[in-house]
């Protein structure tokens, strides 16, 4: 068969059919793409007639049918077989293989998924390789997650918990299928807090290991949205539309949530988006990805385009999304893909920079944000040293005992990052919840207000495991030799409603659990002494406030200890004027009593948590061990 | 198209080696060694006070019945052997300087990595298309 045109001419060739209309789901968009790029290279539109005729052997089906379907499908009348006949010939071999005849009204319904068997491997098409056909765009939008029915051996694995593309974005209450595509992937590792809740969903990067359309589908599902029907056809209009909005089965792809926390993170390490971050400095950041060095030297390479031993801000977004995609299971590509080319990326990259400004300004009044902005410039000088992810694991729990009353939204910042996430963090939820969501790069005025209705509706509950920080990092990989318990503990820190709780304060709070047992034991032992009551009872309500305030922590503590130590010594002379005082005693009693249950469960609250950090910091320490015994294998031996 | 490649630390251990797989690598591995010294001699007979000036690219070291020996050497005392088949005449010491030119960009672009460790042996992918590109073709 004759190769066609190339480049658009899918819709051309949609059109041709005779204004035929398909509507894809998801998994079905997935799967036929990759197929047509198995069988057409890259350069060309159109799939090459042997390879073509291989798969639909491949189907199983009698050659007759195949026939049928090769005319029916347009092929035969436009001479190849451009994307949009191929796509229909797909659609109609699932529907002959469901035992449907091979008509167009057959694949109006719901198919499952074509079926080929011993079909090559071909993990490159599923990887890496940059998004292929960029003149056909097929709409999306469809509610139903389809089982993989697909028998490629190995592929299957990779492909069973696929999620359809969904734009963390835009979540249209109005559209039920939809919504329900949201729990399954979520936006990048998202170090705004605030802005994951306005986004409202949890984030699942990894069931599987991969998930190919997250990044892509995102903007298949955006555009699908923006005319917010569920059901899409192919045409023309659909393809003109911006080209941000690209289609399925690309990995490569940045996502805006993605790139806002890029950004956040180059910002955390170099707060002049226009300059550049050293070499050392993108190293001992990308180490803490826990990549193996030569996977992070491949990256740089990558990423680093013009080779200058220094990231600007495309090609650390680039390098990032590399890292974020690597962790997630994917293949490193040989050369960086286009989608993550800094020219690409500076185009796109214009636009948050200017909203970074915004941000600063937001966040200025904050005072708590200034207090974590010192807080942070102490963690990342002391970012160094291994021994200090304890205190800064210490601060991510404090943080996320305290989410874990205030909500759920989802965050899966690797553990790596938390400390830079802890002050944006903070930070951003009250910058982000005053600021309207002006940053759109699809830039239709549809959808942003679809993002901005996206905020209201409450996250879908977490399907899976443990940790709730945004980012596409995947921590069950690192930490699956962790507890459920101790994982569960990884949340994000401190949401938006809690900005009175800066992360300094939960330096503090550690600090606080050895102190609260003692105050504790003291009080107890008062309280026996009735005439001791009165100063019992002004020692226990410092003590509460303490846990509040930061400055009036030290002075509280203080108070309780002291006090305490003295009701043990006055307690036997203070025996005798007993009887005088006992009606407000019994007063006294019953708020000295709820003050020491009150106590109690804070006891068992931060025992617990106490507990749980202990376990973490010998998880931390086995794994520092592990990586220094790496590192003196790593070490260079000089040879010869 | 060379038959082998390779990148020697200043320590004049190697950093890099790569020899076409058909041949006797050890063989390769050997030449390149006893080429060490002949490097060393071409760059002492330069004399100290002409190092600044000293021209990167050595020339040919030595032929031998088989095959031919050039020599590059970096200021950073880093230096980079190919040995080329005799056979190839077309070869012409232009193209040898251009094939050590990109050698060494190659080199310095992986210098810039951070993550790689000056004195480790050189892993990068793109290093090896670039060498894969300058290796003979073997059919």
């Amino acid at each position: 068969m004759e190769q066609g045109p190339a480049g658009g001419s899918g819709a051309a060739a949609a059109a041709s059919t005779g204004g035929l209309l398909l509507s894809l789901s998801e998994t079905e968009q997935q799967r036929y793409s990759e197929l047509f790029s198995r069988c057409c290279p890259p350069p060309e539109a159109a799939a090459g007639g042997s390879s073509v005729g291989e798969l639909f052997r491949a189907s199983q089906l009698p050659p007759d049918t195949l026939h049928q379907i090769t005319e029916v499908c347009g092929a035969k009348r436009v001479g190849y077989f451009g994307p949009a006949q191929f796509y229909i010939a797909l659609k109609l071999i699932a529907a002959a293989q469901s035992g449907f005849p091979v008509r167009i009204e057959s694949i109006k319904n719901e198919l499952p998924l074509p079926r080929f068997m011993a079909l090559k491997n071909d993990t490159e098409v599923r990887y890496g390789t940059p998004a292929e056909f960029h003149g056909v765009k097929f709409q999306v939008p469809h509610a139903t997650l389809e089982k993989n029915s697909y028998k490629r051996t190995d592929e299957g694995d990779k492909q069973e918990p696929k999620s359809p593309p969904m734009s963390p974005i835009c979540s249209p209450p109005a559209s039920p299928s939809t919504y329900q595509r949201i729990p399954l992937s979520y936006g990048y590792g998202k170090a705004r807090s605030g802005l994951e809740q306005q986004l409202g969903a949890p984030y699942e990067v990894r069931h599987s290991a991969h998930q190919q359309d997250g990044p892509s589908g995102n903007y298949g599902a955006k555009s699908a949205l923006t005319c917010s029907t569920p059901n899409r056809s192919l045409s023309v209009e659909r393809e003109q539309q911006d080209s941000s909005t690209q289609y399925s089965d690309d990995p490569w792809r940045i996502t805006e949530e993605q790139r806002d926390y890029y950004i956040n993170q180059f910002r955390s390490l170099q707060p002049d988006l226009n300059a550049f971050i050293s070499g050392s400095v993108a190293k001992n950041f990308f180490t803490k990805s826990k990549l193996p060095i030569p996977e992070l030297s491949h990256i740089w390479e990558l990423s680093d385009v013009d080779c200058d031993g220094a990231l600007t801000l495309p090609e650390f977004c680039a390098a990032f999304h590399l890292v974020v995609a690597r962790k997630n299971g994917y293949q490193l590509p040989e050369t960086l893909p286009e989608t993550l080319l800094p020219e690409y990326l500076q185009a796109a990259c214009l636009k948050p920079m200017r909203d970074c400004a915004l941000f600063d300004s937001y966040s200025e009044p904050l005072p708590s944000s200034q207090q974590t902005r010192d807080f942070t410039r102490a963690e990342v000088r002391r970012s160094e040293e291994v021994p200090d992810n304890s205190a800064l694991i210490q601060d991510g729990k404090k943080d996320d005992k305290q989410a874990l009353k205030v909500s759920t939204t989802l965050k899966t910042i690797p553990k790596e990052f938390q400390h830079l996430t802890v002050k944006t963090a903070a930070q951003e939820p009250n910058a982000l919840r005053a600021r309207p969501r002006s940053r759109s790069y699809s830039s239709t005025s549809i959808e942003d207000a679809m993002k901005k209705g996206e905020e209201p509706p409450t996250p879908p509950p977490r399907p899976q495991k443990s940790h709730s920080r945004a980012s596409s990092l995947d921590l069950n990989k690192i930490f699956q030799q962790n507890t459920q318990a101790v994982r569960s503990g990884w949340l994000p820190p401190p949401p938006p409603a809690l900005p009175p709780r800066p992360s300094v304060s939960q330096t503090e709070q550690p600090s606080e659990v050895e102190l609260h047992p003692q105050m504790n034991r003291p009080p107890s032992q008062a309280e026996e002494n009735s005439s001791a009551k009165k100063e019992v009872v002004l020692a226990q309500p410092p003590s509460k406030p303490t846990r509040r305030k930061l400055r009036t922590e030290a002075q509280g503590l203080e108070t309780p200890e002291l006090s305490p130590t003295i009701n043990v010594t006055s307690s036997l002379p203070a025996v005798k004027p007993h009887l005088p005082v006992q009606k407000q005693s019994s007063k006294q009693k019953r708020a000295i009593q709820t003050a020491i249950r009150k106590n109690k469960e804070a006891n068992a609250v931060l025992a617990r948590l106490n507990s749980e950090l202990q376990q973490q910091l010998k998880e931390v320490h086995k794994e520092r061990i592990a990586l220094e015994t790496q590192l003196e294998q790593l070490r260079p031996v000089t040879v010869l | 198209m060379a038959a082998c490649i390779a990148v020697i630390a200043k320590e004049n251990y190697p950093l890099y080696i790569r020899s076409v797989p058909t041949e006797n690598e050890l063989k390769f591995h050997y030449t390149v060694h006893t080429s060490l010294d002949v490097v060393d001699e071409k760059i002492s007979a330069m004399g100290k006070a002409l190092v600044d000036q000293r021209e990167l690219y050595l020339g040919l070291l030595y032929p031998t019945e088989d095959y031919k020996v050039y020599g590059y050497v970096t200021n950073s005392k880093v230096k980079f052997v190919m040995v080329v088949d005799s056979s190839n005449t077309a070869l012409r010491d232009n193209e040898i300087r251009s094939m050590f030119r990109k050698l060494h960009n190659s080199y310095t672009d992986i210098m810039c990595n951070p993550f790689y460790n000056p004195g480790d042996r050189i892993h990068s992918r793109a290093f090896d298309t670039m060498v894969n590109s300058m290796m003979m073709q073997v059919c």
